[in-house]
Order: structure tokens, then C-alpha cells, then sequence
């Protein structure tokens, strides 16, 4: 541990859904995360605090947080980067239900992605060849561009409509949708697309592009579901769903 | 728990709120147009002091106004179009840029042409 620079004052937040922004004084240390200043509070200050996280490398997406009012992975995002005169407000994701602290129950988040079809299902056996995708196809680009998605919930979080619809799919489970739309080894199309398609589905996004605003993965939610749309007009058109 | 202003502040979501409510505004305004049209059918009287009524410079005003409403909202509904249909990227915000200063141009060249 190197010499702290100064004091961040840190308010963060402690119950469940009701609760209250309990204040610390945590040392301002150079190149300073997020996480680590919540580390340092439960190590050195109060061993009661709940957080969560795994990786400490941007990776498996498990400590995402409200950071000064918006969702941020934690691992990933400097002090210098967000704090406001030497405070930071930490609490928990918004849109999921706080079990504790600054934990989130992700179970909602995920139970979308199913709902939006988002498990892969192909044809081939493992008798059969490897699928042969050419890596230059328009397809398998445009997996490339959304794939990279590390199930963080940041992009859920920040979304006005799924505070304004809770049924509403979300941008993680469309832009997994949207991944396997362009799987050309997937067989699922007409059930994923019909899924989708739905009150709660791509159609409901009012394009505020909070979530590509706020992808630590620099993904854009907001493309995969305009695509999704696309895709849909058209399957419908040709009267597929 | 639910966001707060800090996680709004960003062009995109600035640009949906001026298409929601330009939307919102001329769907109020619209029974109001209806109405003064309606005038003509109560005679040309009736007509044409509704119409030397709209002459007075606060009216003028106003409709500077709803130029620009009308403006914002076509030049936003054009964005989501081109959101929505073409390919883009890095030019999202270029889009937004583009719609405020069209519908900005319109009015001004109302306003500019009022005077």
C-alpha cells in the first residue's frame, strides 16, 4: 500500500431497498480503483459492507456499481476518473433488487436472457465437421461487434425503460438475441425473433442510448437492437412470425 | 432503486427528451389548429378575426415557437429513422448535432423571415 494523497470522503450505501448512505474516510491513493476503495472499507473499516466481485480485471462482470450516480464496472473505473472534489456515492445497481448493501440479486437480469432466447441451440453432432464461418461475412462481423459482452448489468441499470416496464427485455438479453440472430449455425430463428418481438421485447426501446452510453465494454446495445427491429420487420413482412 | 438526473445527462438521452416533449407539445397544440380552421365554417367573418387576431407580434412569437417544436420533432424522428435503418456507429452523436441545427436553421429562418 503506498502513501495516501489525501482523504476521499465516500458515502455508500447500506441496507437493502430501503437504507440510508453511511459516510467513510478512506485514503486517496495514486491509481486508485473504485473496488479498491469498497475493498478497503470492508478489510480496514467495516467488515459488515457486502460487495461483490471476482476478476479485478474487467473480465467476469461481477462488480458493477453505482458510481456518483452512474453505473460503472468497479474494477475498471479510477477515482481520478469519477470522483467529485474527493467524494464518491456507492450503491448498488439500480433496476435489480438489493439483497444487501451493494449487492444486487442478478437473477431478473439473467431470467431475460433466457426469456429472449438467448441459449445457443445448433443442428451438427459431434460426428460432424467443425461449422466452417468465414470470419469476413457480414454475419460473423456483426457478432463480432456485440459479442464481447461480459453480462455486467451496467447497460440494464442505466436503462430508463426497464425502470418504466420491468417486463421489458433489457439491452444485455437483446444484444445476446442479437449475437445468435446472426448465428448462422443456430436453428432457434423463428422462436428467438418471435420472442423478441413482443411488447417487451426490441420494439419497446425508446433509443435514449443510456446503455451504449454506459458500456465499459464500449458495445452498442442500442445497434443490436435496431437490428433486432429490422430483423423482425422483416421476418414479419415475409410471414415468418 | 431507480436512476437520478446524473445518469440521464448525456446528448442522446437530451435529444429523446426534446422528441418526447416537442411531441407532447404539438399534440396539444393540434386540437387548437382544428379549432381555428373550424372558424371558417361559421363564415368568413369569423375567419378572418381569428386570423387578424394571430397578426398580434406575441402570437408571431409564439409561432416561432412552434416552428421549432414542429423543426425538433421531424429533424429527431429523422434520426431515429436513420438510427434505426442505416448503418452507424461513431456518427450517433453527429446525428444528434445535425437534427438540433436543422431544427434550429428552420426557426431562425422563420423568425428571419417574419421581421
Amino acid at each position: 500500500m503506498g502513501t495516501a494523497l489525501s482523504v476521499l470522503h465516500v458515502r455508500v450505501w447500506r441496507g437493502t431497498e430501503s437504507g440510508e448512505y453511511q459516510e467513510f474516510q478512506v485514503p486517496r491513493l495514486e491509481s486508485q480503483t473504485v473496488l479498491d476503495v469498497v475493498t478497503h472499507i470492508q478489510r480496514k473499516l467495516d467488515p459488515t459492507l457486502s460487495y461483490r466481485f471476482a476478476c479485478r480485471v474487467g473480465m467476469c462482470g461481477s462488480c458493477a456499481m453505482t458510481v456518483n450516480g452512474k453505473a460503472r464496472w468497479t474494477c475498471r473505473t479510477h477515482v481520478a476518473s469519477v470522483s467529485d472534489e474527493e467524494r464518491l456515492e456507492i450503491g448498488p445497481l439500480r433496476n435489480l433488487p438489493v439483497i444487501k448493501d451493494l449487492v444486487t440479486d442478478m437473477a431478473p437480469f439473467f431470467d431475460k436472457w433466457a426469456a429472449a432466447k438467448g441459449q445457443f441451440r445448433g443442428s451438427a453432432t459431434r460426428n460432424d465437421d467443425f461449422a466452417r464461418v468465414s470470419p469476413e461475412s457480414r454475419q460473423r462481423r456483426l457478432v463480432d461487434e456485440s459479442i464481447e459482452c461480459i453480462g455486467c448489468g451496467v447497460c440494464y441499470s442505466s436503462c430508463d425503460v426497464v425502470t418504466w416496464k420491468p417486463d421489458y427485455l433489457g439491452p444485455a438479453a437483446l444484444t445476446r438475441a442479437w449475437t445468435l440472430v446472426n448465428d448462422v449455425r443456430d436453428v432457434d430463428q423463428r422462436e428467438r425473433l418471435t420472442a423478441v418481438a413482443g411488447d417487451a421485447g426490441c420494439h419497446a426501446c425508446h433509443t435514449q442510448m443510456t446503455c451504449t452510453e454506459r458500456c465499459p465494454k464500449k458495445l452498442s446495445p442500442t445497434a443490436g437492437i435496431a437490428g433486432l427491429k429490422r430483423a423482425v420487420l422483416s421476418a414479419a413482412l415475409k410471414g415468418e412470425i | 432503486m431507480r436512476n437520478d438526473f446524473r445518469a440521464r445527462n448525456h446528448p442522446a438521452y437530451w435529444a429523446f427528451a426534446v422528441h418526447r416533449v416537442s411531441g407532447v407539445l404539438l399534440t396539444v397544440f393540434l386540437p387548437l389548429h382544428f379549432w381555428a380552421l373550424a372558424q371558417a365554417l361559421q363564415g368568413e367573418a369569423r375567419l378572418e378575426s381569428f386570423l387578424r387576431w394571430t397578426d398580434q407580434p406575441l402570437v408571431k412569437i409564439a409561432e416561432v415557437g412552434l416552428v421549432v417544436l414542429l423543426a425538433a420533432h421531424m429533424a429527431g424522428g429523422v434520426r431515429l429513422l436513420m438510427l434505426e435503418f442505416l448503418a452507424w456507429r461513431e456518427w450517433q452523436k453527429t446525428l444528434i448535432a445535425v437534427a438540433t441545427a436543422l431544427s434550429l436553421a428552420f426557426g431562425l429562418a422563420f423568425l428571419l423571415n417574419l421581421l
